[in-house]
């Protein structure tokens, strides 16, 4: 029994566990800015796909993984600028409006990359992102490969925890962006533009979810596939609400997911536990269904979470 | 100094609610017409393809009527439950529920032949019915998030439905992971001399029913109520949780069909890649109807026709198959944008 779990647990199985949290750290947190300022971008399953796509191409005809990230970046901007548009200058429904995103840009980066790449029996890659080993701390017995022995957006991933946290709970305009989450007028009535903050934040999430497409295609893989995002973006919006629109909460969600996504991936490898491998893809969503359904009752949703703010209306 | 300002409208002029939709869809093919130059083909040439390609003989009309179907109760199952207020973007999930329960049933050896089609066209809609209570009842009884759980379920289903087809349910005979097929006595009656087959009656039938119960009796009355203003339903006497269930009910049973149409009629097996997004096309579909059942069956024959026109489309030019899914979408954030015109009427306020 220990053999099994010593060849389960070893340090590579760590090392993957923050492999894979780093996507979904980067969208979660992107997702939970959003909806402390009172919007929810369902539109994050195709903004995580475009940026996957065009962090990928750009990083493919540049050569360069820098270029590809800044283009990732700056899509993913432009995306949350067009949610913007929809429901914050608009204010039109903001689940219609998101999934509508959603179908547009997934719809977007497929038409781009069949136009772009034809369809090649093996996909175009690149060089991925190699880890940049952090001097000193990466010699640490365990915790060196495990943490320090990653790439930059990993570093980056992590480090935006404590980083949102102090942006959102320490600084007026974190301040500013949690009232107009949860009291508009309020907000208004102390000259905080509400359009103003809500706009800012959908453009910084828009960034940090095609970021984090971005990530998949040029660090954790080397290639596009039309499948690379599958339900990470619908994760993400699920461990916002498991982690209770707290940045280091939704953190140790995505760690959760991904340390049964890594398990998921060794017991298939090893052949260890014959339970089918969907069987730990879904866990994730059935446990956040229940974790909803156990702290709904003191759920702390942002209040206008999805109403949207016109001035002249109460 | 000139302002522009929003102002709430009394009621939407009817030639208003007419034209929003269509020019949500004219819109999105302006827009998208950019995408087809990008792919260097004529703009005309390629939207006469993704049009009148599924019009050329009348296989392909046929073949237009049968992706309808299912488009259409995705349809008819959002637009009942976003009535209600309540937000269903769980169709995917329910018609998954629905056809495999419909591939189960359709494949049990000691079922009398008779009864397979009934049986299976009644537990599809058990099936997606059960699938849209659980999310209901949580946000019922326990305040859950519905976008959220429907959203999950989806993913749930999908996860279940792969196990079961990679496990315990593969069909032995194939290598794919799709399910053992259904019995030739399952397979849904076609109309003679076509492929037409019963799902597409169903569909039609359920969009009458739907609108008759709807606009004519008091369960529709109090779901437009409870989606217009729960608390003021609740104050005139409505059960507002009891019709917030019933709606739900009815659209997971909505959705359960088009499931059941999709493999007693089409696949004769469940496929994991049975439901090609049917259940977002739906939230299109149901959106740009403007959540009227009658409206529904032109915006599901609309979009039936660009995602089979697109294969047309994509194999004699170089356009993409995914402009369809483009369109879709742009239509989709047009309308929601549209629509602020038929609640709202643009004013210039002149001040001295």
């Amino acid at each position: 029994m220990l053999d099994v779990l010593s060849t389960l647990f070893d340090v590579g199985f760590f090392a993957a566990i923050v492999r894979i949290s780093t996507p979904l750290l980067l969208a979660t947190l992107g997702e939970c800015f959003n909806e402390r300022a009172g919007v929810l971008n369902l539109g994050i399953e195709g903004i995580m796909l475009l940026g996957a796509m065009t962090g990928f191409t750009a990083t493919y005809f540049s050569g360069s993984l820098l270029v590809g990230v800044l283009v990732a970046l700056s899509t993913g901007a432009i995306a949350g600028l067009i949610m913007a548009l929809l429901t914050v200058v608009l204010g039109v429904s903001q689940h219609v409006s998101g999934i509508g995103m959603t179908l547009l840009t997934s719809g977007f980066a497929f038409y781009l990359y069949r136009l772009i790449f034809g369809q090649p029996a093996v996909p175009p890659n690149v060089t991925a992102m190699a880890p940049v080993p952090i001097p000193l701390l990466s010699g640490i017995p365990f915790i060196g490969p495990v943490f320090f022995d990653q790439t930059i957006l990993t570093y980056a991933a992590f480090g935006a925890v404590p980083v949102s946290a102090y942006l959102l709970f320490r600084t007026p305009w974190g301040l500013d962006l949690r009232t107009v989450g949860e009291n508009p007028h309020a907000a208004d009535a102390a000259g905080v533009s509400v359009w103003g903050v809500r706009c800012q934040v959908l453009v910084l999430g828009g960034a940090m979810m095609a970021l984090a497409g971005a990530y998949l295609t040029i660090a954790q893989f080397n290639a596009f596939t039309f499948g690379v995002v599958s339900g990470r973006g619908w994760v993400s919006i699920a461990l916002v609400v498991f982690g209770q629109w707290n940045p280091w909460r939704c953190a140790a969600g995505a760690l959760l997911f991904a340390f049964l996504e890594a398990l998921q991936l060794r017991l298939q490898a090893t052949n260890t536990l014959h339970l089918p491998y969907e069987v730990f893809l879904m866990l994730p969503f059935v446990l956040t269904i229940i974790a909803m359904a156990l702290v709904s009752r003191n759920a702390c949703a942002p209040a206008s979470l999805l109403i949207p703010f016109r001035k002249e209306e109460r | 100094m000139t302002r522009f300002r929003l102002e709430r409208r009394e009621r939407t002029p009817v030639l208003v609610q007419l034209l929003v939709p269509v020019a949500a869809v004219a819109v999105a093919l302006v827009l998208c017409s950019g995408l087809v130059r990008l792919a260097g083909t004529g703009i005309l040439h390629a939207y006469g393809l993704l049009f009148l390609s599924t019009f050329q003989t009348a296989y392909d009309i046929e073949d237009t009527l049968i992706k309808a179907a299912p488009l259409l109760l995705t349809g008819l199952a959002v637009a009942v439950a976003f009535r209600a207020r309540f937000w269903n973007i769980g169709a995917e999930g329910q018609l998954m529920a629905g056809a495999v329960v419909a591939g189960f049933v359709g494949e049990r050896s000691w079922l009398p032949a008779f009864s397979l089609v009934p049986l299976m066209i009644l537990g599809a809609a058990a099936a997606g019915a059960l699938w849209a209570l659980l999310p209901a009842l949580l946000k019922l009884r326990l305040k859950v998030d519905d976008v959220v759980t429907t959203l999950l379920l989806n993913s749930i289903m999908l996860y279940g439905v792969m196990a079961l087809l990679e496990g315990p349910w593969k069909d032995p005979r194939g290598g794919y992971p799709n399910s053992p097929s259904i019995r030739p006595a399952a397979e849904f009656p076609i109309l003679a001399g076509t492929e037409l087959h019963l799902g597409i009656l169903v569909a039609l039938l359920a969009t009458i029913l739907v609108w008759w119960a709807m606009a004519r009796t008091t369960l529709g009355f109090a779901i437009r109520a409870v989606g217009h203003n729960p608390l003021a339903s609740a104050y005139a006497g409505i059960p507002v949780g009891r019709i917030v269930l019933l709606a739900a009910i009815m659209s997971g049973a909505l959705a359960g069909l088009a499931g059941a149409g999709e493999v007693g009629g089409v696949r004769y097996q469940v496929t994991s890649d049975l439901s090609s997004g049917y259940g977002y096309a739906g939230i299109v579909i149901a959106t740009l109807a403007e959540l009227n059942p009658l409206a529904v069956v032109p915006a599901a024959l609309f979009f039936a026709v660009i995602f089979n026109g697109a294969g047309s489309m994509a194999r004699s030019t170089g356009v993409p198959v995914y402009l369809a899914d483009v369109i879709q979408g742009v239509a989709l954030l047009s309308m929601v944008a549209g629509r602020l015109f038929m609640v709202y009427r643009l004013r210039v306020a002149h001040h001295a």
